[in-house]
Order: C-alpha cells, then structure tokens, then sequence
C-alpha cells in the first residue's frame, strides 16, 4: 500500500529545487532544440549519401535532377546574373568616381561576383526555384502516400528521392556560380563601357590583374556547400510534411526560408574559414 | 456461438527472447512462429501510440489464408494504422505480427524488403507516381526488382491491364494520374499491386470517394482478383454494404482492439454495441434485425 502511495505520489520538491528546475530548463532549452535540428538534417545527410554506395545507383534520377536544378534554373541564373553585374558595376563606379579611379571597375566587380556575388546570389536563385520545388514534390508525395508506396515495393526513399536531389544540386551549383560570374561580368562590361564610357582597355586589365583562380576556386567551394545546405534543408522539409496541402505549403515556405538562411549564414563562416586557411597576399 | 468476441489481453505483448523473426521455425516453442496452413497473418497484443494517443490497444487478430478478410471500424479507429504495421510500414511499440511463422516486427530493413515482397497494398487515393504514366506505375515493382526486358515488362502490363477491363480505355498507356478517373486510378493501383503476383493484397479503404457504381465494380474487382489470383485479401473499411457483399471473414476494430471477428452471419448475429451501432447506422439491417 505504502509502495502504491508513494508511485502514485512523486516526493516533494522544495520551492527553490522547483525554481532551479525550471531555470536550468529555459536554459538547456535552446541547446537541445538547435542540437535537435542539425542533428535530424545531419542523419538524413549521412542516410542520403551513405545510399549513394548501395545498388541501384539509378543514374537517371541523379541526370533528372541535375536538369531540373541545372538546366532548369539557368535562364533565371543569367538574368540576375546579368543585371547583378551591372548593377555591382554602377555602385563600384559612383563609389571609385570619388577618388577618381573608375578604372579599377573590372577588378571590383570581377573579384567580388567570383567571390561572394555569384555563389550566393546563384545559392538563393537556386533556393527559390529548385529548392521550393523539391520542398513542394516531397511533400506532395508524402500526403498522397506515394512515399509509403516505394517503401511497400522494398524501395529505400532515401536513396531514391534524397540521394539524387542532394547530390545533383552540390554538383550543379559552382557550374552555377561560374554561369553566374561570366553573365554578371558581361553585364558589368557592358554598363562600363556602353553607359560609362570606361576605357575598354583599362577594364580589362584591371580585372586580369587584381583577379586570380584563388577567387574563382573560394567561390566554387562555397557554392558546393551552398548547394548542400539547401538541398538538404528543402528535403527535410519536404519528406516530413505531416498532414495536408496547408502543410506542404508551410514547409516549402519553411525550405525557402532555411535554405536562403543556411547560406547567408554559411556564407559568414566559409569567409572567415578561407582568410585563416588561404590568407590573402596583399 | 461460432464467431468470437476478442476483448481479453494479450498473453505477451513483448517479444520472446531469442527470436528476432529473420525466419520462420519454433521460436521457444511458439506456435505463432510455424506456418499455419489456415491462418497467414497473426497479431497479438499489438500496440501503437502517437505522443498522447493510444490508437491501437492490444489488438488481436488472425488473416485466413486465400480468403477475403475485411477489417471495419469507424474513422479514426487506427484501421490504416493497423494495415501498416502488417507490412512494416509503421513499428507498433509492442506486440507480434506473424507473417507464415515470420515476426516482423523484429527484422533488419533487408528482410524487411524480402518480406513485403508477397505484398501488395492498394492505397485509399490509389498514390501512383504523378511523374509516371500508367505503364511505368505498373512496371516500377518489375523495373525495381528485376532485369526484364522492355518487351517482357510490357506484356506483363498489357495482360493485367486486360483483366481489370482498362485494356480497352483509349490510350490508357500513355495517360498520367491525374488524367485517370476515381475507379481507374484504383485499378492501376491494383495493377500495380498485383504485378509482381503477391500472396497478401492489402487494401486501405478502397471505396472511399467511388459513386455506388464505381463502388459496385470495385467490390467486384476485389472479389475477381481474389478468386482469379489466388491472393489473400485484407481490406480496411468502413462501408457496410461493400463489406458484407466481399468479406468471408469480418473483424471490428473499435476503441483500439478488435471486437469482433467472424463471418458475415456471426457479425450479423453479434450483440457487441460498437458493431450494433455501426451495422444498424449503415442502414443495412433495421435495429431489432440480426439479435440473437
């Protein structure tokens, strides 16, 4: 009887035991929901690319989806890719105009669409279009039980669904930021000489000087990792959609959202990574 | 009284020790563990929770073997809940499922995919693949699992298309999901389903959203495909009049347990309040109808 009682009857806690509980609570909180939700997109990473070393490799899926990313998005990417250029070239030109050194105007827009422009204006084109389009499918899939039905058929979803869409979006986003550069440079060109009658010659030796592959190399690395934390974040969101068509639409919102946060965010980290690992000479 | 009111506990709602289910044979002696020539699915004492809720309560319940076997249940009850753990779709929390003396429950992913292959499962909105046309949705249980020729595959196809009546729909080949009707996206399922000739064909409430109709032919098409293929049916439903016109063997799913199994007759002739409740609201027997 005494052992029902006191089972049923947890012991008392004393007021300031309680109020430390609590405390302690609000403060581990935010550390088990963050270690929480890199921890769940780190599991579906290792699932995603541990599939990739197990048959079927289903090559198809993986050509699909470098199309749908790849090709898909490239009209998007050039357009602005092109006005970004220009537009970088309009503010480097009134910003050296001060000091009158408009001349260095290629070397300018050269470097930092190689370096920072490109990889993350590409990454959030890519987020928007793809990522979205991913989050939409996966979760339109999940709700009408098409996921359950691979399953039924032996088919792992992972490997058939994540596998290709991560793979072929890190693969595909530097060939993106590399579109994007030589877009974002004929843009620049053309507002430079065209519409601010810079000398065509000093143009393009500023940029053949100040640019080197070590800018274009920063910017295809960043944007294999972009490509990752996007595709990734998209498909998390997507896979485990719960519910109905009002929760695909919140977790497409919620892909775009973390996808574009993901890169800006990494973004920061890969700058400061870079500078300690390759220090600039000058 | 010939049919059974099943509402006692299970005897173990844990796994025996030393049987992890990777194959069948006596398990500590459990007669669950052979293949029983009547029965081909067992379930006991399975139990399922969802955070607060308790779905499924320590349910009880035997598939027969070549035969129709309908779970009904009213919406919410945890009848989907239950067919997806019969084929590994979902984990219960405890409880056995034996399927021809294998426990499921507790095999590796891989036998887990040898297994469900005497599987087939028609889903309740049929879940083709939208990026396939009718063909690659029947094929892709073919495409995955074997080295078959285009022409092989095609023919295999062509022959179950034929025999669920879609052989004649004009350019049935070719058409994408949401180019097909209610009843033909349910027979493309079903086609799906059976290409690969399964033992057990699941079904999740296949009339729901069918006019009386399509209702009609797809309780037909139930009925065809269990006596021209041999399978073993289990269907999930809450449609009286489709259960008592295909079911050989009924079973009630209610407050998480099974309340009831048997025959249409003894289903008819139970006194338990859930089934009277459900059996006299469908409109089939008028309330004083069918009581002992």
């Amino acid at each position: 009887m005494s052992a029902t009682s006191s089972a049923e009857n947890p012991p008392e806690v004393s007021p300031v035991e309680r109020r430390l509980r609590v405390f302690l609570g609000y403060l581990v909180a935010p550390i088990t929901v963050l270690l929480n939700y890199f921890g769940e997109r780190a599991i579906m990473l290792g699932k995603a690319l541990a599939a990739l070393f197990r048959r079927p490799l289903r090559i198809r899926l993986f050509l699909d989806q470098m199309q749908f990313v790849g090709v898909g998005s490239l009209p998007i990417i050039m357009l602005v890719g092109f006005f970004s250029g220009a537009v970088s070239a309009q503010q480097a030109i009134t910003a050296l105009r001060i000091f009158n050194q408009e001349r260095f105007v290629g070397a300018t827009v050269g470097i930092s669409l190689a370096q920072e422009l490109a990889p993350v204006f590409a990454g959030l084109m890519i987020t928007a279009r793809a990522g979205s389009g991913m989050a939409t499918e996966l979760g339109s899939m999940r709700i009408t039980e098409q996921i359950d039905a691979l399953t039924t058929f032996a088919v792992d979803p992972i490997q058939y669904l994540i596998t290709p869409r991560v793979i072929a979006t890190t693969l595909v986003m530097p060939v993106m930021a590399m579109v994007f550069n030589i877009v974002g440079l004929i843009g620049a060109y053309m507002f430079s000489i065209y519409f601010e009658h810079i000398d065509l010659g000093q143009f393009v030796e500023q940029f053949t000087f100040w640019t080197d592959p070590k800018d274009y190399i920063i910017g295809a690395v960043k944007a294999l990792v972009f490509g990752l934390t996007l595709s990734v974040a998209a498909c998390y969101q997507g896979f485990n959609v719960r519910g109905g068509a009002k929760e695909v639409g919140l977790a497409t919102t919620r892909a775009v959202v973390a996808g574009s946060v993901s890169i800006l965010v990494s973004d920061y980290f890969l700058i400061d990574a870079f500078h300690i690992l390759w220090p600039s000479k000058s | 009284m010939a049919f059974q009111i099943v509402n006692q506990p299970p005897a173990s709602t844990s796994h025996p020790a030393g049987s992890p289910g990777v194959g069948p044979g006596p398990a500590g002696g459990n007669p669950l563990a052979q293949r029983d020539e009547r029965w081909q699915i067992r379930v006991r004492g399975l139990n399922k929770t969802f955070g607060p809720q308790h779905v499924l309560r320590g349910i009880d319940l035997d598939i027969e073997r070549g035969r129709t076997n309908i779970i009904i249940g009213g919406s919410g009850q945890g009848k989907s809940v239950l067919m997806k753990h019969l084929m590994g779709l979902l984990h219960p929390d405890s409880g056995q499922i034996w399927v021809d003396g294998v426990d499921v429950v507790g095999l590796s992913d891989s036998d887990m995919g040898k297994l469900r292959r005497k599987f087939g499962m028609v889903f309740q909105y049929a879940a083709l693949f939208d990026s396939m046309n009718v063909v690659e949705n029947i094929a892709f249980p073919l495409i995955e699992r074997y080295n078959l020729s285009r022409a092989e595959m095609l023919e295999r196809v062509r022959d179950l298309l034929n025999r669920l009546d879609l052989g004649k729909v004009d350019g049935i080949e070719k058409k994408i999901p949401p180019e097909l009707s209610g009843g033909q996206r349910k027979r493309v399922g079903l086609a799906r389903a059976l290409i690969d000739r399964p033992e057990i064909l699941l079904y999740d409430e296949p009339t729901t959203g069918l006019d009386p109709v399509a209702t009609k032919n797809v309780d037909e098409m139930i009925r065809r495909t269990a006596d021209d293929f041999g399978v073993t049916s289990v269907v999930i439903s809450h449609d009286m009049a489709s259960t008592f016109r295909i079911g050989d063997r009924i079973s009630m799913l209610a407050e998480g347990k099974i309340v009831v199994t048997g025959t249409s007759e003894e289903v008819l002739a139970s006194r338990h309040p859930a089934l009277r409740e459900f059996v006299e609201t469908s409109g089939l027997v008028a309330p004083d109808q069918g009581r002992a």
